[in-house]
């Protein structure tokens, strides 16, 4: 764990040293000016760049220990007031869509699994087959379109970041996600329903509806709480393209016209953060899961880090 | 039994000729589109819609729409399909050193494997091809690096389920050299599940692709690709909502293709779900 984390924040602050621009050059050019050689060797020296690498790193990591995640070149105000600031409509958009695609991929992935081979389970699995296929961009746009701009119900900049600005831009990401979860849900379900203990229940003469909610839904739950946890991955990368599409003012738009404007302070902000609470939600689910299953309290993370996180892009 | 086998495979070869059909188009996109260029202005036909003549209108420049998807597959295909190489290549090889080797190896290779799995792949994605510089190829790479792991991760754990099994530890016993142990053991074990996995990985990458494009850190313009032609559209959603059809339908349904082409490989190899 720790390594990882250590491993994680070199990467973050290396990659801004990849950059083929020079910071210096680009942060002056950003602010209009021409500047000569001698200036420019003087703010490196004063921002610390001419330093080596490691020395620059270990600084860095320090600083951001502290709290203290540099100042944006682009806005001129420390980064992690800027973060901050930004954090709740980002928020609030996940937590949205994430209520959305629970409403929509449970119900629907239990019927599925219930129905197995029947007609809903193929509509459902046609359906998200095409969901899992679109760009969620293209969503967004033809969502914009449709109900924004033809119907007008919705308002087409989601700046305000009241509900019914949040509405679209949180369809727009729960769209492809409950594509993607409803297929977990069914599978998750399927396999408990084809376990003994429900032949048991079943021979026993328990009524189905019984069988299926007390006892394998909260079996499929666990499997699916993880899951959950490492989709949040794809929502956080997911709210950059949404954010961009429908002005909303989140951490995604600020990090995209951060490296428009090679803002490289800013950039590692931005990764650390948005890793930090990936990792930080992994960790909570994992504790979680652990706390409504015994058995996987032993060796729970090490499993997971195998098999469930190896999983994470494969379809179910 | 035999009929449902005989239905896979014809499931799979319907879907392998749409590939091959899209592949061509993107191939003869000249004869296609009757010599219409993609990338050349024509200012007074802006923002035409479609008709007999510009199948899928024009853009806000004048540009065919037509011509404009159709050349898009080109970049859009060589792309995701250079990805998916470099992934498959590189995870393969990593994971399956690090599976038969263990030791160090595979203690540098897995660490750095985990610390990638903690970072959101778009995430990191998004960061590493904006500041490299926004182009297609340095899009490739972006996405090549975030995502080669699954298949190291793959690759060792089925290496590591027969490394220790009787005729791989034969082999060993009869002095086979290393090099053939693993490319005549180790391989065809790993192989059936890695292809099928890069199969079904071809739409995901081709929407990852035209995702950094439409942010504006993949193909710049004039290219005609997919993404990059949604976001160009945007300003003129009102007027000409044709924009934004037809380059989203194209990104739709060459990932449809390729999403069921993956699956129906999978059925066809019999390869257990992982």
């Amino acid at each position: 764990m720790l390594v990882v984390l250590l491993g994680m924040s070199f990467l973050t602050f290396i990659l801004t040293n990849l950059a083929p621009g020079d910071p210096v050059r680009t942060m002056y050019a950003s602010a209009g000016v021409m500047p000569d050689e001698e200036m420019i060797q003087k703010t490196r020296e004063e921002m610390g760049l001419n330093r080596p690498i490691p020395v620059q790193y270990l600084d860095w990591l320090t600083d951001c220990l502290k709290g203290d995640f540099g100042t944006s070149y682009s806005f001129g105000k420390p980064v992690g007031e800027l973060l901050l600031s930004r954090l709740l409509p980002t928020v609030k958009l996940t937590l949205l869509s994430l209520v959305f695609m629970l409403a929509f991929s449970v119900p629907l992935g239990m019927a599925a699994a219930v129905y197995q081979n029947k007609w809903p389970d193929v509509l459902v699995r046609i359906v998200t087959f095409f969901g899992v296929s679109m760009p969620n961009f293209w969503v967004g746009l033809l969502l914009l379109l449709v109900f924004a701009v033809k119907l007008a119900w919705f308002p087409v900049l989601s700046s305000g970041g009241d509900l019914k600005s949040m509405v679209l831009p949180a369809a727009t990401l729960a769209f492809a996600m409950t594509a993607k979860y409803t297929r977990q849900v069914r599978t998750a379900v399927l396999e408990e329903l084809n376990q003994d203990y429900v032949t048991g229940a079943r021979a026993l003469g328990m009524k189905e509806s019984r069988i299926l909610w007390k006892n394998v839904f909260p079996n499929a739950l666990l499997p699916l709480i993880t899951m959950l946890g490492l989709s949040l991955g794809s929502l956080l990368g997911g709210t950059a393209v949404v954010e961009v599409i429908f002005s909303c003012p989140g951490l995604g738009n600020l990090a995209v016209s951060a490296i428009m404007k090679y803002d490289y302070p800013l950039i590692q902000g931005y990764v650390l953060w948005v890793s930090l609470m990936y990792m930080l939600i992994n960790w909570l689910v994992d504790i979680f899961c652990s706390l409504l299953d015994p058995r996987t309290r032993e060796s729970a993370s090490v499993e997971r880090c195998v098999h469930g996180k190896g999983g994470m892009h494969e379809k179910v | 039994m035999k009929r449902f086998k005989a239905t896979k495979y014809a499931v799979f070869l319907t879907f392998a000729v749409c590939a091959i059909l899209i592949i061509l188009a993107a191939v003869f996109a000249p004869v296609l589109c009757a010599g219409k260029s993609p990338v050349d202005a024509e200012l007074a036909d802006a923002l035409l819609p479609p008709d007999s003549h510009h199948w899928f209108g024009t853009d806000q420049l004048g540009r065919d729409v037509f011509a404009r998807v159709i050349y898009g597959a080109r970049i859009t295909l060589s792309a995701a399909l250079a990805v998916v190489a470099i992934i498959f290549v590189l995870g393969t090889l990593l994971g399956i050193l690090a599976g038969y080797f263990g030791g160090i190896m595979d203690a540098v290779i897995m660490r750095f494997s985990d610390m990638m799995v903690s970072f959101p792949g778009m995430v990191l994605a998004i960061a590493v091809a904006g500041i490299s510089g926004a182009s297609i190829k340095n899009a490739v790479i972006a996405v090549s690096f975030v995502s080669w792991t699954k298949y190291a991760r793959l690759a060792r754990s089925l290496v590591a389920k027969i490394r220790h099994s009787d005729y791989v530890q034969a082999a060993v016993v009869a002095g086979s050299r290393q090099w053939y142990i693993l490319t005549r053991y180790m391989l065809p074990a790993v192989l059936p599940t890695l292809v099928v996995t890069a199969a079904t990985d071809i739409g995901s990458m081709i929407l990852e692709l035209a995702g950094l494009s439409f942010l504006g850190f993949g193909a710049q313009p004039p290219a005609p690709e997919w993404g990059l032609m949604l976001n160009e559209g945007r300003p003129h959603m009102q007027t000409a909502s044709w924009l934004m059809v037809f380059p989203g339908l194209a990104i739709f349904l060459v990932v449809l293709v390729f999403n069921f082409l993956g699956d129906s490989l999978r059925d066809v190899l019999d390869v257990r779900k992982e």
